[in-house]
């Protein structure tokens, strides 16, 4: 098997997917993280519940949606309910498993950016989209899972912008907030992991072919590394087989050539 | 009580330059119809409010109809950016825009506030965010019964709401379905509301748990068929999801935006004019 036979993409995708068993209930954002839930459902966890922020509760998409509120969405759910419901009585109630969230900047304590890079708030270099749905879904969810490419220029070593803090331990004590039990952040080089007390990033796992140098090498911290380092499995033929025809069929009804990520 | 009108005099009457207008739709049942009307209306000095300003403000941004915006995320979804919102924040074009920036949360409850009568969103927010330092209106207060901070944010009471649905009654009762995104809430927490319906009917046939707006807190309502083009209407339509990827070429360059917009949205009479001039082999030019 060559290095060459699956995409960064691909295992980062794959790589999440593997973290969400049956019955978890999923708030997704789209792109990567919303290939990566329905990968999972296609796969190892056919029960596991899909949450979009428009309002969609089980979604069971055949095809990936362009975007959070496609029609595939509300046809395949249990139930559609309004965005305030969505976000009060499901998310800020408690009753998300894992969040799901890309970045444009991540630090070490798992805050990310998705507002502005460089400049000032008021005059930035380059306007991000905002924070649509992240402050509260990084917050309120039991653990929170950020998939994102890893380069010194998104791993750094100080935020822009804080948009969402990160590894968040609760100190109010109030029962239903628990704060966020794990961060887990899947880039297409390893998986770094919250660790509860240190409020830190730590290396945990290294992708196939991928040594410790070059990840410190793409992170813009003095990077710490677990003791018992473990080793990502390689993306099973299965697993690519089940991703490349999600994509395919999701080409196919958008009318691409290209696969979208 | 609502009135059956045209788009065109539902826009001259109830939007004045000014006015804060909120065209809300979450993905689904976008109000292009209405944005397009303002723009062809040349409306100037709006405040717009959105979640997700998408295709249609940075239409309105883009068009200098708007000085302020209000939103919580900015983007093309699963394309990339909305250029000429960019535009208009990173270099001031064609007018330098103030924004007032949420999350969705918030601004799900700052609707829900405004349609309930309330002065104020409460909620469990913004945790670590460096949001608040830049938005004066978020601030936060004490649980006076368990101590806990929770962010509150004021309501929002839009001069005019305009929302797209699925269909209307000849009385003007308003059926929604399927996304139903913020559309109740901002509708109801505005002073006006225009409604634009993918048609007119007889009869709703409402089963009794359905989003029903009622004539009576309605102001106007316009039949525009395909109004929520290049978004969706759930049973009518599906989202065009080429013309999104499409727009990110045509809106990245100053002079291209222009050109199309004044050949699809100036140079055209009504949102049904608009659709022919978007039809292949149309003398004014199909996107892309």
């Amino acid at each position: 098997m060559s290095e060459a036979d699956y995409s960064p993409q691909e295992i980062m995708t794959i790589a999440a997917a593997r973290g969400l068993k049956n019955g978890t209930v999923c708030f997704v954002g789209i792109g990567l993280p919303s290939a990566a839930a329905n990968l999972a459902r296609l796969t190892h966890a056919p029960g596991v519940v899909l949450i979009y922020e428009s309002g969609t509760i089980g979604a069971k998409p055949d095809v990936l949606p362009l975007s959070i509120g496609d029609s595939e969405l509300a046809e395949t759910a249990d139930t559609v309910v309004s965005v305030p419901e969505i976000f009060r009585y499901w998310l800020q109630g408690g009753r998300v498993d894992v969040g799901f969230l890309g970045a444009a900047q991540i630090d070490k304590f798992a805050n990310i950016n998705t507002t502005v890079i460089g400049g000032s708030y008021a005059a930035p270099r380059v306007r991000l989209p905002g924070a649509g749905g992240a402050p509260e879904i990084a917050t309120a969810s039991k653990e929170v899972t950020i998939i994102l490419k890893q380069s010194r220029r998104t791993f750094v070593e100080k935020l822009d912008f804080v948009t969402s803090s990160g590894y968040y331990e609760s100190s109010q004590g109030n029962g239903r907030f628990r704060g966020r039990a794990s961060t887990t952040v899947i880039t297409d080089l390893g998986i770094l992991t919250s660790v509860p007390g240190a409020r830190e990033l730590v290396l945990t796992s290294l992708h196939p072919g991928i040594t410790v140098e070059q990840v410190r090498e793409a992170t813009g911290w003095d990077l710490r590394v677990a003791a018992n380092l473990g080793a990502t499995p390689r993306p099973t033929e299965s697993e690519l087989a089940v991703l490349r025809d999600l994509h395919a069929r999701t080409a196919a009804a958008h009318g691409d050539s290209a696969s979208s990520e | 009580m609502a009135e059956l009108v045209s788009l065109r005099e539902a826009i001259t009457r109830l939007v004045p330059d000014g006015a804060t207008v909120a065209l809300e739709g979450f993905t689904h049942l976008i109000p292009f119809a209405a944005g397009h009307e303002l723009i062809r209306q040349r409306r100037r000095s709006l405040s717009l409010i959105r979640m997700t300003p998408d295709l249609i403000y940075d239409q309105l941004i883009g068009m200098g109809c708007a000085t302020r915006l209000v939103f919580s995320w900015g983007g093309n979804p699963g394309v990339g950016s909305l250029h000429r919102f960019r535009d208009a924040i990173q270099s001031g074009w064609p007018q330098p825009l103030e924004i007032e920036e949420h999350s969705h949360a918030d601004m799900a409850a700052r609707y829900q506030a405004g349609a309930s009568g309330l002065p104020f969103a409460i909620m469990r927010g913004y945790v670590g965010s460096d949001l608040p330092k830049h938005n004066p209106k978020i601030k936060s207060m004490q649980c006076p019964f368990t101590g806990e901070t929770l962010a509150i944010t004021p309501a929002i009471n839009p001069d005019v709401t305009i929302i797209h649905a699925q269909k209307a009654d000849r009385k003007g009762n308003v059926l929604i379905y399927g996304i139903i995104g913020v559309q109740k809430e901002a509708a109801l927490a505005a002073k006006s509301v225009i409604i634009t319906v993918e048609e007119i009917v007889d009869a709703l046939n409402a089963p009794p748990n359905a989003c029903v707006l009622p004539a009576w807190v309605v102001t106007c309502v316009c039949e525009v068929p395909g109004g929520a083009h290049p978004s969706y209407a759930h049973g009518y339509y599906k989202r065009d999801n080429a013309f999104y990827k499409g727009w990110d070429a045509i809106s990245r360059d100053r002079e291209t935006f222009l050109n199309w917009m004044n050949k699809h949205v100036l140079s055209t009479a009504d949102f049904a004019d608009y659709r022919r001039s978007l039809e292949p082999g149309a003398k004014q030019g199909a996107y892309v």
